[in-house]
């Protein structure tokens, strides 16, 4: 049994165990690298992790502070630029895209740019980075948040990044790459996955050990799809959170 | 080719490949000539007031910091900047020096957001802002590098990000798909920090290359400050790593720790310590002038600064290079 773990730690545990062996992951800044870092150590240990910069494959045995620092290409199988990573998105090798975002709405569209008005913004915020090239062009992307409802809004106040745009068949529409979206948001309170294939809005899938849905249900800002049986994660394992802790952020940048 | 979207985002630097290919020809020197300059000369001889100007990689790594602080030093005004940053261009919005950006990401990674982005912007000390993804500011000076006006791509698409840019949506006539064009990107200044240049301007770099290869071929002048200058004998020695031949270069400025406090991979490890002051001293504006001053205008040039950081912090970062 595990004492006390904080909902970061079981965002970022629940992120890791999503991610796949042998697969190809595109890692922004965060929460993705700490959950990358935890998936190569336990359960994905063939993850490619694939950073901005031109860090492929890299080994994180240090968690990066930076997507182009030293760390992302710590022996590595390739360090290369920008263009090449983005260029290999774009020819359809990128896997997963893992995320963030100061907004996300029902259809998985993030806002990393204003808050409010475009010019002059109630709240300027860094702008698309990579996001808005990872959410258009990786197969599947995974957004991992803060769950509240000023950060899961009806509309987000700037589509950043692309998610279901404004449902079905927006993103063909709109010239994006086919079969290609947001399969899932992990949040501090849940795991949400999408309606693909009928509404492509997003849904409940799972809760947190101690959350109801009724929680989860007060923290969105609209309407969450509950389409089947929501089920009960199993909170982070005592080696998740030594893994955590003790090696992967023991300087708790993050956690 | 039919128009079918327009970002509504200004065209900052409009680009004239035409222009571009002339002046290549005619005022970018052929000829093996020492090119090495102090920081100061450097940045007086080619920023100027108004001029379009981009740095590569950005503040915590491998970034032009020493010129970055030296551009603060001679305060030129309304720059226009493409802007992947980080340290770097938080000082150079605290200084006021920046009328217009082509935006992509300005934040302070692992810390949040930039405070001094927020006031620049907020307060519409920034004039004109348009934005775009990092691939597509990196495309951008592709298609410069290239030598072509714009580059289709696949991302942007359907975004806000696209309808406050200046890109464009057409019909690919090949395929009859949609498909983003993207406008050249040729910088009127670039500035790039390298591992090692010999003093022609051929220049080296470790590790992942950002986008050096890029940038270095879209700009019009092109600073290059380097940890190391080296004998030509090593460039052609190792010639498969030069990224940079001397042609593409104005000026080499020898830039020890150039990258302070960012990290150099290799050479040494990010100052933690700094980036911190930074991140605390940024929050206001009072705190963020009285950071200027410290570390910038307080200090006559590159070497007095890394007297101020002090030998004995500069070996324990050497330290904490990572290592092969």
């Amino acid at each position: 049994m595990t004492a006390d773990y904080s909902a970061t730690e079981m965002m970022i545990c629940v992120t890791a165990r999503i991610m796949q062996d042998d697969s190809t992951a595109f890692i922004g800044t965060g929460i993705p690298m700490l959950a990358a870092s935890l998936a190569q150590r336990l359960y994905a240990p063939n993850l490619i992790p694939i950073f901005e910069f031109g860090g492929t494959g890299a080994q994180l045995e240090q968690l990066p502070r930076a997507v182009g620092e030293a760390r992302t290409f710590h022996r590595a199988v390739a360090a290369s630029g920008i263009c090449d990573i983005m260029e290999t998105a774009q020819r359809g090798f990128i896997d997963y895209g893992f995320l963030g975002g100061a907004q996300i709405d029902m259809y998985g569209n993030l806002n990393s740019t204003v808050i409010g008005s475009y010019y002059p913004p109630q709240v300027r915020l860094p702008g698309s980075g990579g996001g808005n090239d990872v959410g258009s062009l990786c197969w599947r992307t995974i957004s991992v948040m803060r769950h509240d409802k000023r950060r899961f809004v009806p509309r987000c106040d700037f589509v950043t990044t692309p998610g279901y745009l404004t449902g079905c068949g927006a993103r063909e529409a709109a010239g994006l790459p086919r079969n290609t979206g947001p399969i899932q948001v992990i949040s501090t309170l849940g795991k949400m996955g999408f309606d693909v294939g009928n509404t492509y809005r997003m849904t409940l899938e799972a809760v947190f050990p101690n959350i109801t849905i009724q929680d989860i249900i007060e923290n969105t800002g609209f309407e969450l799809l509950i389409l089947g049986d929501v089920e009960t994660l199993d909170p982070p394992t005592a080696e998740e959170l030594r893994i955590l802790r003790e090696e992967i952020d023991p300087d708790r940048l993050y956690i | 080719m039919h128009v079918l979207e327009e970002g509504r985002g200004e065209l900052i630097q409009v680009p004239d490949i035409e222009a571009f290919r002339e002046w290549n020809r005619t005022r970018k020197s052929r000829r093996l000539e020492d090119k090495r300059m102090t920081e100061q000369e450097a940045i007086r001889a080619f920023v100027t007031d108004g001029c379009y100007i981009g740095t590569e990689l950005y503040g915590t790594v491998r970034c032009p910091m020493s010129l970055s602080r030296e551009v603060v030093r001679q305060s030129p005004k309304n720059l226009r900047v493409a802007g992947q940053g980080v340290l770097e261009l938080d000082l150079w919005l605290a200084a006021g020096l920046v009328e217009a950006l082509d935006i992509t990401y300005i934040g302070l990674e692992v810390y949040g957001t930039s405070h001094v982005l927020r006031r620049a912007v907020e307060s519409q000390q920034v004039k004109r802002t348009a934005e775009w993804s990092n691939a597509a500011i990196s495309w951008r000076l592709k298609a410069a590098a290239m030598g072509i006006p714009f580059l289709p791509i696949r991302s942007m698409l359907g975004t806000d990000t696209f309808r406050y840019s200046a890109a464009k949506v057409v019909e690919d006539p090949f395929t009859h798909q949609k498909i983003c064009l993207l406008p050249a990107l040729i910088l009127d200044v670039g500035l790039i920090h390298v591992h090692r240049a010999d003093r022609f301007g051929n220049a080296q770099i470790e590790g992942i290359s950002g986008f050096a290869f890029e940038l270095a071929r879209a700009s019009k002048r092109l600073i290059i400050s380097a940890e190391e200058i080296v004998e030509t004998e090593q460039i052609r020695q190792y010639p498969d790593r030069t990224i940079i031949p001397y042609y593409l270069v104005d000026a080499v400025v020898h830039a020890p720790f150039g990258s302070h406090p960012g990290e150099m991979v290799y050479v040494y490890a990010r100052d933690e310590e700094e980036i911190r002051a930074w991140v605390e001293a940024s929050q206001t504006v009072d705190g963020a002038s009285g950071y200027l001053n410290r570390f910038i205008h307080s200090v006559p040039d590159h070497m007095a600064y890394l007297n101020l950081i002090g030998e004995e912090r500069l070996a324990k970062l050497r330290g904490e290079a990572e290592r092969r």
